[in-house]
């Protein structure tokens, strides 16, 4: 229950990786709010369905705005509130069933458009909110409840795919380090452009992967995280290839492209060539 | 024969040829000079090739439907001969292509042959074939070849070269059939005294929309829609406004949420299988309470049906396109005229009760063009939300009925949520919350109380009603019948959810009302009866509008029956 509204009946489990997303969510944006001098109601949170999608009624403190849509479409969901009012600041939060799953026939799109809103994914390997179902990013072979058998498709790799559709900001965090990913959200934020910030954000329940993430050094288990050396280049495409190719978990940014413009800078472009016409005029098309 | 003060004239052929647009030249030409006119156009799912036809009726009264019986055929093609030759009436004349060779069996018609392209390229403009056709017309309707000439001027204005080959083309078709008899006298008429427009379905909802304030528009391409969205991304380019092609129907309707959250008046347009893709996201509208118009445009259905026909099968779909509880309002628009006053009262509908409106149009109306009075913007009403302006802390949800909407930026923060929620706009399953914004929800279509409805001989016992594009065939119908002395009544329409309650009230109050429509189920009337009227559905399902005399003899036959049926239940 979250101290704002009694009423409200949904929490995250203990240990849960979202608590972390949160807390860095909350930090960027209060940054943002304090640098672009602007209130906490010029952000708008547009949540998927899942355990992610809730982050949007368990956030603490003075409120954004927020829009918890239905399965998958966050992402259409924000490229309308965007480009209706191109001065909010839009964020996506989704998991990687809802982003990656039911609603990756809308990464392309947004990627293709450059549109300006940043979106945080909560990869936690499995479908949370309806008990234990693979995902896309599941790994191949694991046992859960929907692969009786072992999961016998590949698992996708969201950066790699990211890239390839030429999202123009990825970063990669970890849940863990809420002080670090909040810097990677609010540089997502600031984008210019479509931005994607893949969070390793663990389920404790069903797919607990701290131990692998973060190592174990009694046991001998080396992490999978790493972080991303400070001398790589973002801009560098074929850097951010090696980057996500050197597997395990990344920490920092992969990638980004500043040069090219938004949807909502294209859109101010044509505007600025003309305005519109009155309606007398648009009817006056049809006079006989 | 000269007396007659109407025409119909069909051009039939394969897509490319100029069949389209010749219609709409002659329908568009006649208007100008002060006649009436409405085109009917029917295509083949396909660019180039493939029969198509389109037909024109022109008279010296307002028009109501595309008219039964041909008089004059076009054919462009031997195929278009043998198929449309049927349909002109006896005495009427068909011009063909000199390709084709007329049937010597065919006695009923008139057939002159034309060599459309041979006179076109005489005049060194191979496109003017239209032209020459129209030249011919206007002998064969005695309608002074000054009133093309003039219009010939206007459309091609600035462009000499254009214009003379144009007017030539005229010039040789009417020397064609100079020695020919005319099939009607349309003779001179007056100009109405009032602004018109030559205008499509289509079009007349574009501009209504532009006239409602419409904001965001998001669309995917799908006969016959696409002009909507075609149009807003080239007209809609203002100061915060939004037009865009999006990657799917799903991508449409939740785009226009967002946009419609974020405070904007926001608008898509689809056909069939792409409204049905919008059902989810049209509950999500409802549930957070969003205003939205969303346009289908119906085609054939189900699944890709008949893409380029027309039918009013969607009816269901659109009364009921979300899963759960919901009741979203639907305007169905009958005329052209209604088309553009039916989307401004869609918008103001959404506005005023926050939630989705459906606006239910049709291939046929959406293609056809017309003339209509031209409407008067200074008398137009347009609403907007109650936008909350008070201090953050507010409840959205706070009541059993209707309240102000924050707006993003604004004050008034609250969570948009399709899950069931509090006041706030959090989850919660609890019982009461459920109750309350359930019967909330419900409550704001009260607010939709200005919807009117027509009627006329209200007295009789049996009534006619029509719904959406079907209005003019059987308004026709209806004064067909009247004139033949049968007592029925009439009774129409646009807004089918909510109705008028008290168009209800006299609807129930009738022994037989018969519900014309162009679909299978008969949809509405299941409606109806489920609503307590007597209702009974006369259908056609061809793909294409009703005929008025046809439609009056089926009613005739049905009433005849009715009759015979009430005595043998007496005896």
């Amino acid at each position: 229950m979250t101290t704002k509204n009694p009423e409200y009946d949904f929490t995250w489990c203990p240990g849960c990786g979202d608590f972390g997303v949160r807390r860095a969510l909350e930090f960027a944006m209060v940054e943002r709010n304090i640098k672009t001098e602007m209130p906490m109601t010029s952000n708008v949170v547009v949540a998927g369905i899942g355990c992610s999608g809730n982050l949007v009624h368990l956030l603490e403190g003075e409120q954004p705005y927020g829009f918890h849509g239905i399965h998958g479409r966050s992402l259409p969901i924000a490229f309308g509130v965007k480009m209706g009012r191109p001065d909010l600041n839009v964020v996506v939060v989704a998991g990687d069933g809802d982003f990656l799953s039911i609603g990756m026939e809308h990464i392309a799109p947004q990627a293709a458009r450059n549109v300006n809103v940043c979106a945080v994914v909560m990869d936690n390997g499995v479908y949370g909110l309806t008990k234990g179902q693979a995902s896309p990013t599941t790994v191949p072979e694991t046992v859960t409840n929907s692969t009786p058998f072992g999961k016998l498709e590949t698992s996708v790799n969201p950066l790699d795919l990211y890239l390839t559709l030429g999202v123009t900001y990825i970063a990669s965090g970890f849940s863990s380090k809420p002080k670090d990913l909040s810097k990677l959200i609010f540089d997502g934020m600031e984008h210019s452009g479509f931005s994607i910030v893949h969070v390793a954000s663990p389920c404790t329940t069903y797919n607990d992967t701290y131990q692998e993430l973060k190592g174990n050094k009694k046991l001998g288990i080396a992490p999978t995280a790493w972080a991303i050396p400070d001398d790589h280049d973002p801009s560098d495409k074929n850097a951010a290839r090696s980057i996500i190719a050197e597997g395990g978990l990344p920490l920092g940014v992969v990638y980004r492209d500043t040069k090219r413009p938004s949807l909502d800078m294209r859109m101010d472009a044509i505007r600025a060539r003309g305005g519109q016409q009155d309606v007398a005029t648009l009817l006056a098309a049809y006079d006989i | 024969m000269a007396s007659r003060s109407e025409i119909v004239v069909r051009f039939a052929g394969e897509g490319g040829q100029g069949v389209v647009t010749a219609a709409e030249m002659l329908a568009r030409a006649a208007t100008g000079v002060g006649y009436h006119a409405l085109t009917f156009a029917t295509f083949p799912s396909q660019i180039l090739g493939g029969p198509t036809w389109t037909q024109a009726r022109v008279s010296r009264f307002p028009v109501l439907s595309p008219g039964d019986a041909v008089d004059i055929l076009v054919a462009f093609n031997t195929h278009a001969y043998q198929e449309h030759r049927v349909e002109v009436r006896e005495g009427g004349v068909i011009l063909l292509d000199p390709s084709v060779t007329p049937d010597p069996g065919d006695t009923s018609h008139r057939c002159i042959s034309v060599p459309f392209d041979e006179l076109a390229k005489q005049t060194g403009e191979s496109r003017a074939a239209n032209m020459v056709v129209m030249g011919g017309l206007s002998k064969l309707i005695n309608m002074p070849l000054q009133f093309l000439k003039d219009f010939v001027t206007i459309r091609f204005g600035g462009r000499e070269g254009v214009v003379e080959a144009n007017h030539m083309a005229l010039d040789l078709g009417l020397a064609h059939l100079a020695d020919e008899d005319a099939v009607a006298d349309l003779g001179e008429v007056d100009k109405p005294t009032y602004d018109q427009l030559f205008i499509k379905g289509n079009d007349a909802i574009a501009v209504g929309a532009m006239q409602a304030g419409v904001e965001t528009f998001v669309g995917y391409p799908i006969s016959p829609a696409t002009p909507l969205l075609l149009y807003m991304e080239r007209n809609l380019v203002g100061e915060g406004k939004f037009a865009y092609q999006a990657s799917s129907e799903i991508e449409s309707i939740t785009a226009i949420l967002g946009a419609g959250f974020a405070g904007r008046k926001a608008m898509t347009a689809t056909s069939g299988p792409g409204f049905t893709l919008m059902g989810e996201g049209l509950g999500l509208a409802w549930m957070t309470e969003i205003p939205c118009v969303v346009v289908d445009v119906q085609r054939g259905g189900p699944a890709t049906g008949l893409p380029t026909k027309t039918e009013q099968s969607d009816l269901l779909a659109a009364l009921s396109p979300a899963h759960g509880d919901s009741s979203i309002p639907v305007i169905a628009p009958g005329t052209v005229e209604e088309c553009f006053y039916a989307t401004i009262t869609a918008f103001n509908w959404a506005e005023r009760y926050q939630g989705p409106v459906i606006l239910l149009s049709e291939h046929s109306l959406a293609e056809r063009a017309q003339n209509i009075p031209k409407p008067d913007l200074s008398t137009i009403a347009v609403e907007r939300r109650k936008i909350y302006e008070g201090d953050n802390g507010f409840l959205r949800y706070d009541s059993w009925e209707l309240s102000p909407m924050p707006v993003p930026g604004g004050p008034g923060a609250y969570v948009a949520n399709g899950s069931e929620h509090d006041s706030f706009g959090d989850t919660t399953h609890l019982p009461a919350r459920h109750i309350q914004m359930t019967e909330r929800r419900f409550s704001k279509l009260k607010l939709l109380n200005d919807s009117t409805y027509e009627s006329d001989n209200t007295n009789a016992n049996i009534a006619l009603i029509p719904w959406g594009g079907s209005k003019g065939s059987v308004l026709e119908t209806y004064n067909l019948l009247r004139a033949q002395g049968m007592d029925v009544a009439w009774y129409y329409t646009m807004f089918l959810s909510p109705m008028p309650e008290d168009l209800l009230a006299e609807l129930r109050s009738k022994d037989l009302v018969i519900v014309p429509e162009l679909n299978y189920q008969g949809q509405f009337a299941g409606v109806l009866r489920s609503l307590g009227v007597k209702a009974e559905a006369m259908t056609l399902y061809t793909g294409l509008p009703f005929r008025a005399g046809e439609l009056s003899e089926r009613v005739k036959q049905r009433v005849a029956g009715a009759g015979q049926q009430t005595q043998a239940v007496r005896a």
